[in-house]
């Protein structure tokens, strides 16, 4: 009996998957990793690129880089924090306050920024280091994770897309790029999940990050009082205080302040804020930055 | 003109500063580093001025002690030409006075200092931080070297001026704690002294906590 039943049933999800061969045909038609951008014609692409661009060393180079940046996410109890600041440099210009250095990564959820109650589906990514680098990247790691999404039929896990754009970074090493990123996201084979990848091709899972020039100031407040039971209003009360910390210690941080949190049905957007009302509300109302005085 | 850069000065040194409604914490690493050797692990980086006044001191190998032995000296000198002692106000005025004047001379002394005292007649704690460019500022907290970077978040959200010695001491325990755990050097410690009206004291630190990350 069981022997008839197993000839005229298939498992639930068999006809969901490929076959080897449609399997083999996909793998094949994945565009390359590398993809042609058109290079200097000299010898040594990485230092002809570090002389135009490192005003470090060079202060009068060609071309400023937007630099500097404090983001965060950590992991805890209730999902996944993110938080960043918004201002972006070109050596000691600002060259804008009102970043969004937080990108969705993902078909379903690009293009809805907007503050919203509902949870919006898919992973999130931060931008640190180069902003065109960043925002470039990212794209194409959502394109990727679109079509990874159609081919499969199910949404990417953290761990394959933190992958995707470490193998892109790693590719492309002493090239020139610039970014530091952490990819969020919470999905049903990892629960949450974080990673940390960067330009030098490094990438880990982690618990919590600080990245860019205010990192720091932001771990210095967030080690301090960072537990995974914490509760979701103390996580992100903990998150903005954290970016507040460097948005007033760093120079190349501020602006507004960032926030979201990631759970299990998608993340959610709590907010751009002016740093300055809540700076001064920090200090008068919870008696902190006892070294700044506000009288004459 | 001459410019001195940033990375003129060892930044592997720790020094912090706390203080509290009638006290200051001042605290110096212990280690000495030359290149990639510790050449001493028990070093006290700190010079008492007078009786309430003391200075903690890092920078250029030789300069450190020599500038701050020159100053304890002329305080002294002060001291016991004049019957009387100078305050935390007027010797960190001193100070900077000097610096500035060394910066102008062919070979000036590369020190960053922070100085702590508190007055005996009000009680009431006074901090400078002073760099080798002779900049002085009162502060309520104060940090030097790479401490800087993680310390003034955390006392920038956990300091208040009216704690009391123990809230002082947990303060700067979690400074060190933090320097454990994110700073790549070994700095073996710090050495902790207290200056109440009463005078300067060492004060016991366990620098053996092992500190885990998140």
């Amino acid at each position: 009996m069981d022997k008839l039943v197993a000839q005229y049933s298939r498992p639930q999800h068999q006809n969901e998957s490929y076959s080897e061969q449609e399997q083999q045909d996909l793998t094949e038609s994945l565009p390359p990793l590398s993809l042609k951008f058109s290079l200097p014609p000299v010898d040594n692409r990485a230092s002809f690129l570090r002389a135009m661009t490192d005003d470090h060393s060079n202060p009068s180079c060609p071309i400023k880089l937007a630099h500097g940046t404090t983001t965060l996410a950590f992991r805890f109890q209730g999902g996944i924090i993110v938080c960043t600041d918004s201002r972006a440099t070109a050596g000691n210009w600002i060259a804008s306050q009102t970043v969004k250095k937080v990108i969705p990564v993902s078909r379903l959820s690009r293009g809805e920024d907007k503050p919203s109650n509902d949870p919006t589906p898919g992973l999130l990514g931060t931008m640190a280091g180069g902003a065109a680098d960043c925002q470039y990247w990212l794209r194409y790691l959502s394109q990727q994770c679109t079509l990874h999404e159609i081919r499969h039929k199910r949404r990417i896990t953290v761990a394959a897309a933190s992958k995707i754009l470490a193998n892109l970074t790693y590719a492309y090493k002493g090239y020139g790029l610039s970014m530091g990123t952490m990819l969020c996201g919470v999905t049903p084979q990892e629960g949450p999940a974080l990673y940390y990848i960067d330009s030098d091709g490094t990438r880990l899972p982690g618990n919590l990050f600080c990245v860019g020039s205010g990192q720091t100031f932001a771990y210095g407040v967030l080690d301090s009082n960072y537990r995974y039971d914490l509760s979701v209003e103390e996580a992100l009360a903990l998150g903005r205080r954290a970016i507040l910390a460097a948005m007033h210690r760093d120079a190349y941080s501020g602006g507004f302040i960032n926030l979201y949190h990631v759970k299990e049905e998608g993340w959610v957007h709590h907010g751009f804020d002016d740093m300055n009302p809540i700076f001064w509300k920090t200090k008068l109302e919870q008696g902190e930055f006892s070294n700044v005085t506000s009288e004459l | 003109m001459l410019v001195y850069p940033a990375s003129f000065l060892n930044m592997d040194f720790v020094l912090l500063g706390i203080t509290g409604k009638d006290f200051v914490i001042v605290a110096a690493s212990k280690a000495i580093m030359r290149g990639p050797t510790i050449i001493k692990a028990e070093d006290d980086k700190t010079r008492a001025l007078n009786n309430h006044t003391l200075m903690a001191f890092s920078g250029e190998a030789g300069d450190t002690v020599q500038f701050a032995e020159y100053i304890q000296a002329n305080i002294q000198l002060y001291t016991m030409r004049n019957d009387t002692e100078l305050s935390t106000p007027a010797v960190g005025n001193f100070i900077r006075g000097e610096l500035a004047r060394s910066l102008r001379s062919r070979s000036p002394y590369t020190v960053n200092l922070l100085l702590g005292g508190v007055d005996p007649a009000t009680e009431k704690p006074h901090l400078y931080w002073i760099d080798y460019l002779a900049s002085l500022a009162p502060v309520p907290y104060a940090a030097h070297g790479y401490a800087q970077y993680y310390c003034l978040s955390l006392l920038d959200k956990h300091h208040n001026p009216n704690i009391d010695l123990e809230e002082g001491m947990k303060l700067l325990g979690m400074c060190t704690d933090e320097l454990k755990r994110r700073l790549p050097i070994d700095y073996k410690g710090v050495l902790v002294k207290v200056i109440t009206k009463d005078g300067v004291r060492e004060v016991d630190f366990d620098n053996d906590k092992v500190v885990r990350s998140a």
